[in-house]
């Protein structure tokens, strides 16, 4: 029996999951709605004065967006565990953690991708100074796959459980938080007027090394709890 | 003695720690005792249905 | 190295380690209180009133010592975790597991103690200090290990999978002490210092050393008995387990 190329697998891999996302558009949007509904609540809650909801904005979307994710993340690897087809992944061939980073890759494009599009709407609804804009963009271009990254291994030691959404906001909001503190700190000395490139270009690092360790990981989590 | 119990005028904060810690210890320490024996009724019921069992099958 | 892994093979066996662990438990509980009690006379009673805390510091011998316990638990529980991991070893799975309940009962005595001792000395019961933070988060991750466990049917398959999360969060621990601590420096820094007394009196520091020493054997002693259950329940279809209950139900009657 022939087997087709790395290449080809990971392809097929990608584009199987953006059409599953594309015939079920309408589910592909609830987390930057999620995201949205969360950020409707904070000036409910606060009170519509601007200056109040400035000083907070940037901590607000990246919290709306970090809750946003986690929503997302059960996602990842259900109907694959359930149909069965992640174990056809995990028996392939093909090397797991590029596989892998190809579903996490995918995963990123049809969850993320439209939070980072919703973020200026959600950052204009509070007020943020159009001079943080760009940071803010930045930081969620960096941070967006990080959370995806270090998700996804949870998500791997969590996915033959029935209900486990309790469960993985536990095991997940660990990892999130330096993230977090990174990604909202950039914004804040941003809009502080002090230097912001610093956590940035840790956040980078921070996805540099989790590019390529997290496949690894979540490979070997998976052959833990899919043996 | 009322001195000692007075802790320098902190003695709600000294006392509620110290209680907190040794209750904490309590429960470390019972809680395995109490899994303990249960896990071991639990055995030995079984053992015991086994046991009937294989004799009512011979 | 033959003899070294002759005896982790021999302790390593279920029934030697139920025995060994049967008759060291009691002894060591036994030491760890009365070590402890000492420790405690010594701190409550020997030990001088600081000239700054007054008797609130007296916490110290209880904060001290769990806080050093809650890293340390989670030290052992990685190395086992690795263990495990790597090398599928029954007991280190079982070792690794029995000693995160424990690690989080000392994070939790840790962070109430420090809280209440906040209080008095800097007035508030918490700062977003990083010291505190990471301690939270140690705190979460003992609660992930312990949940994840508990929510897997298969118990080794549920321990292999715990221990990987245990492994993954001890790169966690250090990165997020180091992010809270250059968050704090952007925030202008929290004006308290924590933990003040850096440079200790030689009549504080040995009754906190017995504590260190009390808790650390309290420690293992627990583990061993947690182990000890969870390794009958394991082992249950074997027949040395049989004759273990069976004497065991004829002593309860």
């Amino acid at each position: 029996m022939r087997y087709g190329t790395l290449g080809s697998a990971c392809a097929a891999l990608i584009r199987r999951d953006l059409l599953l996302t594309w015939r079920r558009r309408g589910d592909a949007l609830n987390p930057a709605l999620f995201a949205l509904m969360v950020v409707a609540l904070f000036p409910l809650a606060l009170g519509p004065e601007p200056n109040q909801l400035m000083q907070i904005a940037a901590g607000i979307v990246f919290v709306a967006i970090l809750l946003a994710s986690l929503l997302a993340l059960d996602a990842l690897f259900r109907s694959d565990y359930e149909d069965g087809t992640l174990e056809q992944i995990v028996l392939s061939p093909h090397p797991l953690p590029v596989l892998l980073a190809c579903r996490i890759g995918a995963h990123w494009l049809t969850t993320a991708v439209p939070l980072i599009l919703v973020a200026p709407l959600l950052a204009e609804m509070l007020h943020l100074p159009s001079t943080v804009m760009p940071v803010l963009m930045l930081a969620l271009a960096i941070a967006t796959p990080l959370l995806s990254l270090l998700g996804a291994v949870c998500v791997a030691l969590t996915v033959g459980m029935r209900r486990s959404g309790m469960l993985l906001a536990l095991l997940v909001l660990p990892l999130y938080v330096p993230v977090l503190i990174f990604a909202a700190g950039a914004c804040n000395a941003a809009q502080a007027g002090l230097p912001f490139l610093a956590p940035l270009l840790l956040l980078g690092a921070g996805l540099a090394l989790a590019l390529v360790l997290v496949p690894l990981a979540c490979a070997a989590a998976l052959r833990i709890s899919i043996s | 003695m009322d001195d000692f119990l007075a802790m320098g005028g902190y003695a709600t904060y000294v006392w509620s720690s110290y209680a907190i810690f040794v209750v904490g210890l309590l429960i470390d320490y019972l809680a395995p005792r109490w899994r303990n024996r249960r896990i071991i009724s639990e055995l030995h019921g079984r053992f015991a249905r086994q046991k009937k069992k294989t004799e009512t099958a011979t | 190295m033959n003899t070294l892994s002759l005896w982790f093979h021999k302790f390593g066996s279920p029934p030697t380690f139920y025995r060994l662990s049967r008759l060291l438990c009691p002894w060591l509980f036994a030491a760890a209180c009365l070590i402890g009690a000492v420790g405690l006379y010594a701190g409550l009673v020997l030990a001088p009133a600081d000239y700054q805390q007054s008797d609130a510091y007296r916490i110290i011998f209880i904060h001290v010592p769990c806080a050093w316990m809650s890293l340390f638990a989670y030290i052992f529980m990685a190395a086992n975790a690795f263990i495990a991991v790597v090398w599928r070893i029954k007991i280190s799975e079982i070792l690794a597991m029995t000693s995160a309940p424990v690690g989080a009962m000392f994070t939790a005595v840790t962070l109430l103690t420090g809280a209440i001792w906040g209080k008095p000395m800097w007035g508030t019961w918490w700062t977003w200090d990083a010291r505190l933070t990471s301690e939270l988060v140690l705190l979460f991750l003992y609660l992930g290990v312990i949940g994840l466990y508990s929510a897997i049917e298969d118990r080794r398959q549920a321990a292999r999978a715990a221990s990987f999360l245990g492994l993954i969060g001890i790169v966690n621990v250090p990165i997020v002490h180091f992010s809270v601590n250059w968050w704090n420096t952007l925030h202008q820094g929290s004006t308290v210092r924590l933990l003040g007394p850096s440079r200790i009196d030689a009549s504080m520091l040995w009754p906190l050393l017995l504590m260190a020493l009390a808790t650390h054997i309290w420690f293992f002693a627990s583990v061993l008995a947690r182990s000890r259950t969870s390794v009958l329940e394991q082992e249950s279809g074997k027949e040395w387990v049989r004759e273990i209950v069976q004497a065991q139900g004829v002593r309860h009657g």
